[in-house]
């Protein structure tokens, strides 16, 4: 069970504001660019969150680049998942690949630093500070899998080669 | 059971019969990393204990986001890609070799192909009909260590375009127009295919803007049929033998088709700090914006063709002096053509600062970073805040006709005029 406070972004939270172009020469030192994480859309996020905190954003969370430093940096700052209405593709699958819980739901209703706690094998969101839960669905079984690995890599060298 | 183009490529590269929602492993033909996703690529093939790397020489490591090194880090980085394709025997792509997406269009990819790439633009491959898709560097690493990865087999949006554009009208304003009718969510997880008469007689060059720009609609891949142009394309770029014609079966499955009338294009901007905010030229929001910095370059419209649009509006005239303009070619192969051509000699009267082919001011990590509540008109394909290396800066998205426009007059301005 991942348990902690909801910070809200709004719609369209790009990898630019999450990992921005500026310090691009941090991405070989992601506990570094980890300090700076979202920066450029809630500049006090990275310094006041706490472990397990949770990322609630609105539609088409993470687009833009590939960048896989976006939800690296995300996991290693010690956010437990990140929960938006939907997901930009590239950056759903990276998160899986790195190990980021993501979770497809409704959030209109979660205000800011609301208590939430979410069961990835239930599929539930408790909004505990509202007292509502919300279901969302389960990720295709491939995903599951190398989410449960801890990510793609680790799913690899535990199957020794990559067959789903 | 009839096939779109995606369906058709992807069955092929999985050994068996796909659909739409299937999820298949399938096999790899070229990847591609740059130095921004290159060093977090190599450093999993090294966590997964891999050597040998499964294709070498369909490998490219591009330098092309931050080249020249503006950094300490980033040398260091580049060294590590080096040193990578030294070990791997993967080819490298070096400072002023040019953008990756430019550059694997020249050089590397054919149609039916399957390229997967470390960048969300690799979809502009799918220009000459091969499955070419952005991913990070994990999945990209695993493709190049082990020549394969699963994918999930996208609905596609087919999108059939009809009619000839007006002069001053560009497949940049085609492609805007259609991400601010469907939303930067519009295609997410699906294929887009362009199709109809119009997309049959655009070249290869400017079906690559279309496909280019179909992850600013979420989408997986842009897909187009690979016909008599695409041979056109491969011979010029001395590979004709490479050519094969493919396309989507007629009655083939779509989860939705849109019909275009291309004569109806207007001029299209994108206003900040998304693709899908778009305005036609001659909306009033467009009327006195002065323009700090203009930039004609990238992946997106840094092609020889582009080069020449701008050229023609800019040759004899002056940028203006609240402007600034950057010229950045796509590629080596295009800076060559641009020296050749005269065009180099253009932009330098008028003005211009010409920079070294490469990804240039579009990533914000050097070669044209906004001041802060700076207004840039750029040929790029994002918009994003903070996208020019300062969250204070702003970014409007246009063609390479409204770019040079726009420079000589100081403020956004409609390229029909020119």
């Amino acid at each position: 069970m991942l348990q902690g406070k909801a910070w809200l972004f709004g719609d369209d939270i790009s990898t630019d504001h999450i990992a921005p172009g500026r310090l691009f020469h941090l991405r070989s030192n992601l506990p570094e660019l980890a300090k700076h994480v979202l920066e450029d859309a809630r500049s006090e996020f990275a310094g006041e969150m706490s472990a397990g905190d949770f990322v609630v954003g609105g539609r088409n969370f993470g687009l833009g680049s590939s960048r896989e430093h976006a939800p690296t940096i995300i996991k290693l700052a010690g956010v437990s998942a990140v929960v938006a209405k939907s997901f930009a593709r590239i950056f759903f699958r990276n998160a899986i690949n790195v190990g980021l819980p993501v979770v497809i739901c409704d959030t209109d209703r979660i205000k800011e630093h609301d208590k939430l706690e979410v069961d990835l094998a239930a599929g539930v969101l408790r909004n505990v500070t509202r007292g509502y839960e919300e279901s969302f669905p389960a990720l295709p079984p491939v995903m599951t899998a190398i989410l449960q690995e801890g990510g793609l890599v680790p799913y690899v060298q535990k199957h020794g080669d990559l067959e789903i | 059971m009839a096939e779109t183009l995606v369906e058709k490529i992807l069955s092929a590269h999985a050994g068996r019969k796909l659909a739409a929602g299937d999820i298949a492993v399938c096999t790899v033909d070229v990847c591609l990393t740059q130095d921004g996703t290159g060093p977090l690529a190599v450093r999993q093939i090294e966590k997964l204990g891999i050597d040998k790397i499964r294709n070498p020489a369909r490998t490219v490591l591009f330098i092309d986001h931050a080249a020249p090194s503006p950094r300490r880090e980033l040398s260091n980085d580049h060294m590590l890609l080096r040193a990578f394709a030294e070990k791997t025997g993967a080819e490298l792509s070096d400072i002023g070799d040019g953008v990756c997406h430019q550059v694997i269009m020249e050089r590397h990819l054919n149609p039916g192909e399957v390229l997967i790439g470390a960048d969300s633009h690799t979809c502009t491959g799918g220009a000459i009909g091969a499955f070419a898709t952005g991913m990070g560097s994990t999945d990209v690493g695993v493709g190049i260590a082990l020549g394969k990865t699963w994918l999930r087999v996208p609905e596609t949006l087919k999108f059939v375009v009809r009619g000839d554009f007006v002069p001053g009208v560009y497949a940049k304003d085609l492609i805007l127009h259609i991400i601010g009718m469907i939303g930067a969510d519009g295609a997410t997880y699906k294929a887009m295919e362009f199709a109809g008469a119009t997309i049959d007689k655009m070249t290869v060059p400017e079906r690559m803007v279309l496909s280019n720009m179909a992850v600013e609609a979420g989408a997986k891949c842009g897909l187009i049929a690979s016909d008599e142009n695409t041979r056109r394309f491969l011979a010029e770029m001395g590979r004709e033998e490479k050519y094969r014609p493919l396309a989507a079966d007629a009655d083939a499955v779509y989860e939705k088709v849109y019909e275009i009338d291309a004569a109806a294009i207007v001029p299209t901007v994108s206003f900040p700090h998304t693709v899908d905010n778009t305005r036609t030229i001659d909306h009033s929001d467009c009327r006195e914006l002065t323009i700090q910095q203009v930039f004609i370059g990238t992946c997106t419209n840094g092609r020889i063709e582009d080069l020449r649009i701008a050229a023609k509006i800019l040759a004899g005239k002056k940028v203006h002096h609240g402007t600034r303009l950057i010229v950045t070619p796509a590629s080596r192969r295009v800076y060559g053509q641009a020296l050749d051509e005269g065009l180099l000699k253009i932009f330098n009267d008028a003005g211009a600062s010409i920079n070294t082919p490469g990804c240039g001011a579009c990533v914000g990590v050097h070669q044209g970073i906004l001041g802060d509540g700076e207004r840039c008109l750029a040929t790029q394909n994002r918009n994003f805040q903070g996208r020019m290396g300062n969250v204070e800066g702003f970014i409007y998205l246009g063609s390479p006709a409204t770019a040079a426009a726009t420079a000589i007059a100081g403020k956004l301005a409609d390229p029909r005029t020119y």
